[in-house]
């Protein structure tokens, strides 16, 4: 019990020494202004990828859809923002419902999706989960939003069928999407965000629902038969990872001059369930560290232009077999384990 | 007053296979009562039909004089049926402790959110559950490993806690399938001890699927011989064992 709280603690205490050796930096103007524009999507990229763990770590599915949910919570944010743009004029409090709608809708999808979905198992759901994923995509590509004094128009032609008067103003505007969301995602926000979702999950983990979540994905009849209602606690999983995955969204969305549903594809699920992988499924702390080094990585590479990738692949390559491979295993068992005893036997 | 589990003429088909046929048993309150016989027999079928996990072609189900013919595995856990499973069945990427505090889940609510915010009646429900799997834990002898993850127990424990897990959800009947199975003498003279404190302690009614005649000999008190699914013969250990007709089925001539 104490070693759960100790290992919580230190991944607490991990996000807010680097929040903090990051703002010193900043005031001391030692980030470069290109560094400096990826500060809000590794938070958003680490909210995400410990959203993501949740449901493949803890609940134990495969979900290949969750760049979706980010598409749900990022447009149902920007659009709220848009809207009330004249009527709430505190951005501080307009961005905070705006997460808090994102989540909301984000969530909605979640039921949703989850209840036909989770009745699969295994390979089944992965593949219905990246269908959903594209669906979700592809239908906010297909809508147009207008609105003027009249109400809201709507179309899923194009913005001229939707009838608007002159004065009106289009909100979504198709493949286009959402343009001049006001950018109110800042670097302390996401920090914020993100130990507001380690909160979340840790907790929930150590919990009697989490254990519920947990002891599911273990073995399911076993769970059954002492009366755990399957359905109820992989919704559960999946209801919150997806909420998580819209604030994430709005985070995203609220930091881009034009957002676009076209941004949400497959690579993006893709690359969020990577970092889960290689941080270690079902580790938290490992899916926040694989999060931020594998999002910065590209850019500071920059400077070797054509070996980017190549470094990128090998850095790859290198995570998966620390964490994985049984032999580096033993290795750190053997002298990591002895730097800092618990957590590496924590973070197995 | 109702038997503790009384089924009536219970059968299940498998397509054209008759896998349970006129089952009937009355087991009293606090028997230990034993299901043999050769394998495919229908024992462990049985067990699936009493937990829900099939539903039964014909017959009723009785547990303390209430009908569950037919209800969910989770319907019948609640009503009062727990079992452990013939291939061991735990939650092995958990600890010892949290595979019995999952047992003990349905009896200690509180709300998700008090989970999340660690609100006063999360940390009062929690220590709840922290004591009583403990003691639980203790009857069995595993409080000593109760960090240790359940994959990592040796054999002869993991059979032990899921008993316990089995009893952390407050049955009033507890099946074992095959507990004994893959046990050395010693261990099983053990496990026939721990049974035996099982009923006396928990006040539990006891029905056991078994191989080891030693075993059942020496625990249970009443026996029914299955054989094809159908019931060859039924009463005491004593008189069932001496059955010219089990011994020819069952234990070989």
């Amino acid at each position: 019990m104490n070693k759960k709280l100790k290992s919580n603690l230190i991944t607490y205490g991990m996000v807010l020494v680097a929040f903090v050796i990051m703002q010193i930096l900043l005031s001391t103007g030692h980030i470069s202004s290109l560094f400096k524009g990826l500060l809000v999507p590794i938070c958003v990229y680490v909210v995400l990828a410990l959203s993501l763990n949740l449901v493949v770590g803890i609940s134990g599915e495969l979900s290949l859809g969750h760049a979706g949910f980010m598409c749900a919570g990022a447009f149902a944010s920007a659009f709220f923002t848009k809207c009330t743009m004249d009527t709430i004029t505190v951005s501080g409090l307009r961005f905070f419902l705006a997460i808090l709608i994102g989540a909301a809708v984000a969530a909605v999808f979640g039921i949703l999706i989850g209840i036909p979905v989770l009745r699969l198992k295994g390979d089944y759901l992965a593949i219905v989960t990246l269908a959903f994923g594209e669906i979700i995509k592809n239908v906010v590509n297909a809508f147009y939003i207008g609105l003027d004094s009249k109400g809201f128009h709507f179309s899923m032609k194009d913005q001229f069928s939707m009838g608007m008067e002159p004065d009106g103003q289009i909100i979504l505007n198709g493949p286009q999407g959402i343009t001049g969301v006001s950018k109110d995602s800042t670097f302390i926000i996401g920090v914020v965000l993100i130990l507001l979702t380690l909160f979340i999950v840790l907790n929930l983990i150590d919990s009697r629902d989490g254990r519920a979540i947990q002891a599911i994905r273990d073995n399911r009849i076993a769970a059954s038969s002492v009366g755990l209602n399957i359905t109820k606690y992989k919704l559960m999983a999946f209801t919150v990872s997806a909420a998580l995955a819209g604030a994430a969204g709005a985070l995203y969305s609220h930091n881009l001059a034009t957002l676009q549903a076209s941004k949400f594809n497959f690579n993006t699920s893709i690359l969020v369930l990577v970092f889960v992988v290689l941080g270690g499924i079902g580790n938290m702390r490992g899916s926040v560290i694989a999060a931020v080094i594998l999002t910065a990585l590209p850019e500071m590479l920059r400077g070797l232009a054509d070996y980017r990738m190549l470094i990128y692949a090998i850095v790859l390559i290198v995570m998966m077999l620390f964490n994985w491979a049984p032999k580096a295993l033993e290795w750190r068992e053997r002298y990591l384990g002895q730097l800092f005893k618990k957590t590496a036997k924590e973070g197995k | 007053m109702a038997p503790m589990l009384e089924t009536r003429n219970l059968g299940i088909s498998f397509g054209g296979l008759r896998a349970v046929n006129e089952f009937n048993i009355k087991i009293e309150k606090g028997e230990l009562y034993g299901l043999i016989g050769p394998n495919g027999a229908g024992k462990t079928t049985l067990f699936n039909l009493l937990t829900g996990v099939y539903k039964p072609s014909e017959g009723f189900v009785f547990l303390d004089g209430e009908d569950i013919t037919g209800k969910s595995t989770i319907e019948i856990n609640k009503s009062g049926i727990a079992r452990t499973f013939q291939n061991i069945r735990l939650f092995n990427k958990m600890t010892v402790l949290d595979n019995v505090k999952v047992g003990l889940h349905n009896h200690h609510p509180y709300s998700t959110l008090a989970g999340i915010f660690r609100t006063p009646s999360y940390r009062k429900v929690e220590k709840e559950m922290n004591e009583r799997a403990m003691e639980l834990l203790h009857v069995f002898d595993l409080d000593g490993e109760a960090d240790y993850l359940a994959s990592n127990l040796p054999y002869g424990k993991q059979r032990k806690l899921e008993i316990a897990r089995a009893l952390a959800t407050d049955p009033k009947l507890l099946l074992l399938d095959e507990p004994a199975a893959g046990m050395n003498p010693n261990e099983t003279k053990e496990l026939m001890n721990t049974i035996h404190f099982v009923r006396d302690h928990f006040d539990m009614t006891i029905l056991l699927i078994e191989h080891d005649m030693k075993l059942v000999s020496g625990i249970c008190e009443k026996l029914t011989v299955l054989n094809f699914g159908e019931v060859l013969c039924q009463g005491e250990t004593a008189q069932v064992l001496q059955n010219p007709q089990v011994i020819k089925a069952y234990l070989g001539e």
